[in-house]
């Protein structure tokens, strides 16, 4: 309670803050940093709303240095990190030419340690470059559909357990591109509260009706389910041609898992389509790595649409759907991918195939299983620890996305800035990825994290705690965070 | 205290016995009504009906939904795709048979270029090949940064911004500036992705005739007609002219110098999409605005994507810092997409010192496209549409039988009989139904610089053969 209302405080006086600069800058007594319009076209119709950009001119820019960090090495589990120094508070950066080395990476979304510029994976990538080139101006259609992409579409059914699929370039594009070509007018798209920006998009584009349901809240599905069978269409009541519902394996900002199991029940009890995104929990969950069908245990033919893509976990670039036969022949035709945009980059493919291979073990190593299960692990040790020191984490306990709760805009900007002084790389998210009251700064495990790194990390987040009262629960175990940990507890016992 | 209350309640009970007489009645009614109101029965307006329990339940299990989707005929035209084995270049291996590639939108030659490859090679080993994250956290890396201002100078332009995909450029940009509300006429011929930036917009679209000045006059001036009706709403209305350099519908130029002159009779800010025309028209290669000698600040946002000269991936914005500082937050392909791999950008970047240290590859590219466009006037059967200057031509049929799908199947005999002479062509592909004016079918004559002579000659003597063979019957 004390703390919602220190945060909203602390809006407020920003809020005020902000009016009184922007005054200043109107009445020219302070320097007005931003671009300016071009001399001859003062009097065109302003090309944004001054109040659109409040939030950006005086809350962004304060903490601006937070994100878009520019790196210059591998994102793995250290990265380094070019310098940058401002002078005039955030509004232009300069780089000394210094680079800050072995930052841990808490922030690149590299859960299974594929980002990396050795080993066979990068081996095979080299190669094809060097045959094949880099680009394929052309699209899949015409003639840029390569012997590569159909044996990496054929790998990417197997890994899944489906009958086949087809992958796209860009993960975003493939969501804002296919839903539309799966369901259009006439049809009804139940999609959660949390779901990603492309979700939104494509959802938009294919010009269907709407529904928003609570988060993972099953009760609020099923009553929108029933609502929509039993009504129909608003306003000529005609049945629905089609509902699909629209989900995702791991929520990014929240770090909660779907409720898999009842939303299959549910599906098969009104006869709905379901769209599953596993843009995170592709090679991330499960105890073989194949996503959070296999976290569940269940069986891919009861996902129609499987989405996801090689960002996160292969260490790539690109986006795939996979399902039945029929609905990747459908796609093969009338997806707009196919036909307006270039295919996939073939060194790109080769990291795509490499990896998986790894993964399912058909590279004849198990290093692909160990990665997975030591990514379970780390995930487990980093949340108890976080939780026993007192923070507030969002979240199911076996997802490596794991969402630490600051709620105070000012600590936003501090906590980036102090885990970076102590080597740490982290990600904070404020408004408008997350509500305005709930900003958090968001931890990426990843299996290429040893425990030694996982501990220093620990350590520099409980004194950075400290320092910014961030430990905001009730339920703290005194045994970690009290006492130093070389102390007299475990004498008798080695003894 | 009881004095104090009792005072009150006097002074209540004198009011009420001089208080005039209607207003008492006025008042007595108010309280019966709002009594009413209290204690009637509320009801939503569609459920004037009730339905039980057991309706419903009949209605849930009657409902049968649509096949997920319509089933796919083994022979539909696009379903098997062409496989090409090996790489994409000049020389391509498509259905296993070796053929010179007239396919491929490779017009400076660069895919296969050793150079570049090496470059990419050396990025490859530097960074790996993902990049693990968006632009915002720790995906950029210091290759974006240097492409986006080898790009911004090349272009001599204040700001670029890299995009991971070439159709999300312009399909992102778009949306980022216009809103509901806001007011934007486009090219009938607009390609696809653009179609989809202006639908994501949902800002009101106006289309004019392909090419047509006095047709997007007319709109203009209707336009300033209705804003001198509502002259505060038109203070806040933004408007915008969306065009591309050289359409890859139609193989033609925009009129840039003329729509310069009605943006700022108009006050219409223009939006310039220059695909195909990045790196093949102009003096050095510096698209539409350099081929008409247009001062480059008066377009207020040129966009391209990589793919085409440049034989990489992704795409690129650029323009004045006060216009595209703004996708920075607001552009959804990039906040809320992964970045370019670094490897990618690298081998762009190499691309990009390449055209600069030989300006005169494009003059030697549009000499072959002249050649091209003479040698291939007067095919039997087909006609040749777009400029002398275009390095991507299409070949329609002269006469067409009424139905798309025979028309395909014709142009789709002409393209099979070159691949057996050896000579790769494509059919220009598109989606029907999606299409806002759907372009006829065409096959697509791509001239690259790698292009000989002899490859010329063979090219078109065959689809001449193919087309008197074929189409004269």
């Amino acid at each position: 309670m004390m703390v919602a209302v220190l945060t909203y405080m602390g809006y407020g006086i920003l809020t005020i803050f902000g009016y009184l600069r922007d005054f200043l800058r109107h009445w020219k007594i302070e320097r007005c940093h931003i671009a300016r319009e071009k001399e001859e076209q003062k009097d065109f119709v302003p090309l944004y709303q001054d109040f659109e950009n409040f939030y950006t001119r005086n809350l962004y820019m304060r903490i601006r240095d937070n994100w878009n960090r520019p790196i210059c090495s591998v994102p793995g589990a250290k990265m380094d990190l070019m310098e940058r120094a401002t002078y005039d508070y955030n509004w232009t950066f300069e780089y000394t030419g210094r680079v800050v080395q072995d930052v841990i990476n808490l922030g690149s979304y590299n859960y299974l340690g594929f980002a990396e510029n050795t080993g066979p994976c990068a081996d095979s990538a080299a190669e094809v470059t060097m045959k094949y080139g880099v680009g394929v101006a052309s699209t899949r259609q015409e003639i840029g559909n390569l012997d590569r992409h159909e044996e990496m579409e054929k790998q990417v059914a197997r890994f899944l357990g489906v009958e086949s699929a087809m992958a796209f370039g860009m993960g975003f594009a493939t969501n804002s591109m296919n839903i539309p070509a799966l369901v259009g007018k006439g049809c009804l798209i139940l999609s959660d509260e949390l779901n990603h920006a492309s979700l939104v998009l494509g959802a938009r584009l294919s010009g269907s009706t709407i529904r928003v349901f609570k988060h993972n809240n099953m009760q609020s599905l099923e009553k929108l389910l029933r609502e929509a069978i039993v009504h129909g269409q608003p306003r000529t009541r005609r049945p629905w041609k089609k509902i699909l519902i629209v989900v995702e394996g791991i929520y990014s900002m929240e770090g909660s898992i779907v409720r898999l199991p009842e939303v299959i029940a549910l599906k098969k009890r009104y006869r709905a389509y379901l769209y599953l995104d596993e843009a995170h929990s592709i090679g991330a969950l499960g105890p073989r790595g194949r996503g959070v069908v296999d976290y569940f245990g269940l069986d891919p033919c009861d996902v129609d649409v499987m989405m996801g893509t090689f960002t996160k976990s292969f260490g790539a670039a690109g986006g795939y759907i996979a399902g039945k036969r029929e609905l990747i022949e459908y796609l093969r035709s009338h997806s707009h991918s196919a036909v307006y945009a270039t295919s996939m980059s073939p060194p790109v493919v080769e990291q795509i195939i490499t990896s998986m291979k790894c993964i399912m073990g058909e590279d004849g190593t198990t290093i692909g299983s160990e990665r997975v299960q030591q990514l379970a692990e780390n995930t487990v040790y980093f949340r108890k620890r976080l939780r026993e020191m007192g923070f507030i984490i969002y979240g199911n306990n076996d997802s490596p996305v794991v969402p630490l709760m600051l709620y105070m805009p000012a600590k936003i900007g501090a906590f980036g800035r102090e885990m970076l002084k102590r080597n740490i790389g982290v990600v904070v998210v404020g408004f408008p990825a997350t509500p305005i009251i709930e900003s958090r700064a968001r931890f990426c495990i990843s299996a290429g994290h040893s425990k030694n790194m996982l501990d220093q990390a620990l350590n520099v987040i409980s004194e950075v705690g400290d320092l910014l009262q961030l430990k905001y629960s009730h339920h703290r175990l005194q045994l970690s965070s009290a006492r130093p940990f070389d102390d007299d507890v475990y004498e008798d016992i080695d003894d | 205290m009881a004095t104090g209350q009792q005072w009150v309640l006097v002074e209540m009970v004198q009011a009420f016995y001089e208080a005039p007489a209607y207003h008492l009645i006025l008042e007595g009614i108010l309280i019966l009504w709002i009594i009413r109101l209290l204690f009637s029965k509320t009801y939503k307006l569609h459920e004037t009906y009730k339905l039980t329990e057991k309706e419903k339940e009949e209605l849930i299990e009657e409902w049968q939904p649509e096949a997920l989707v319509p089933p796919v005929s083994k022979d539909y035209p696009t379903l098997n795709y062409d496989v090409v084995t090996g790489p994409p270049s000049h020389k391509i291996t498509i259905n296993g048979k070796d053929c010179i590639n007239f396919a491929s939108f490779n017009f400076l030659g660069l895919l296969d270029n050793e150079r570049v490859k090496q470059k990419a090679l050396a990025s490859l080993k530097k960074y790996g090949v993902g990049t693990c994250g968006p632009r915002g956290f720790y995906g950029t890396f210091d290759v974006h940064l240097e492409l986006e201002s080898r790009l911004s100078k090349f272009m001599k332009t204040e700001e670029a911004i890299l995009y991971s995909y070439g159709f999300a450029t312009i399909a992102s940009a778009i949306p980022a500036y216009s809103k509901r509300g806001d007011i934007i006429f486009v090219d009938e011929a607009a390609c696809f992705a653009i179609q989809k930036g202006l639908q994501a917009s949902r800002s009101l679209i106006k289309y004019f005739k392909h090419n047509d000045m006095e047709d997007l006059e007319r709109l203009l001036k209707e336009q300033e007609l209705e804003d001198l009706k509502n002259p505060r709403k038109a203070r806040v209305t933004r408007k915008f002219i969306v065009v591309e350099g050289l359409y890859i519908n139609t193989a033609d130029i925009c009129p840039l110098p003329e729509l310069v002159k009605l943006k700022y009779k108009y006050k219409v800010r223009i939006f310039l999409e220059e695909s195909m025309s990045f790196g093949v028209l102009g003096d050095h290669g510096r698209g539409v605005t350099e081929h008409f000698g247009v001062n480059i600040d008066d377009i207020d946002l040129i966009s391209a994507n990589m793919e085409n000269a440049l034989a990489s991936i992704g795409g690129f914005c650029c323009g004045r810092s006060f216009v595209i500082d703004h996708q920075r937050l607001s552009g959804q392909g990039y906040c809320f997409s992964a970045s370019l791999p670094p490897m990618l950008a690298a081998a762009a970047i190499e691309a990009l010192n390449i055209m600069e240290e030989d300006p005169d590859v494009f003059r030697v590219l549009r000499e072959k496209c002249k050649h091209v466009y003479n040698a291939l006037q007067g095919t039997p059967g087909l006609k040749l549409a777009g400029v002398p200057v275009a390095p991507a031509l299409h070949l329609e049929l002269e006469r067409s039988s009424g139905s798309r799908e025979s028309d395909m199947k014709q142009l789709r005999s002409v393209v099979d009989y070159c691949m057996e002479r050896h000579v790769a062509l494509t059919l220009a592909r598109c989606l029907e139904k999606e299409e806002r004016f759907l372009p006829p079918p065409s096959i697509r004559v791509v001239v690259t610089i790698e292009q000989t002579e002899e490859d010329i000659q063979k090219a078109v003597a065959c689809i001449r053969e193919a087309a008197s063979a074929l189409l004269i019957s």
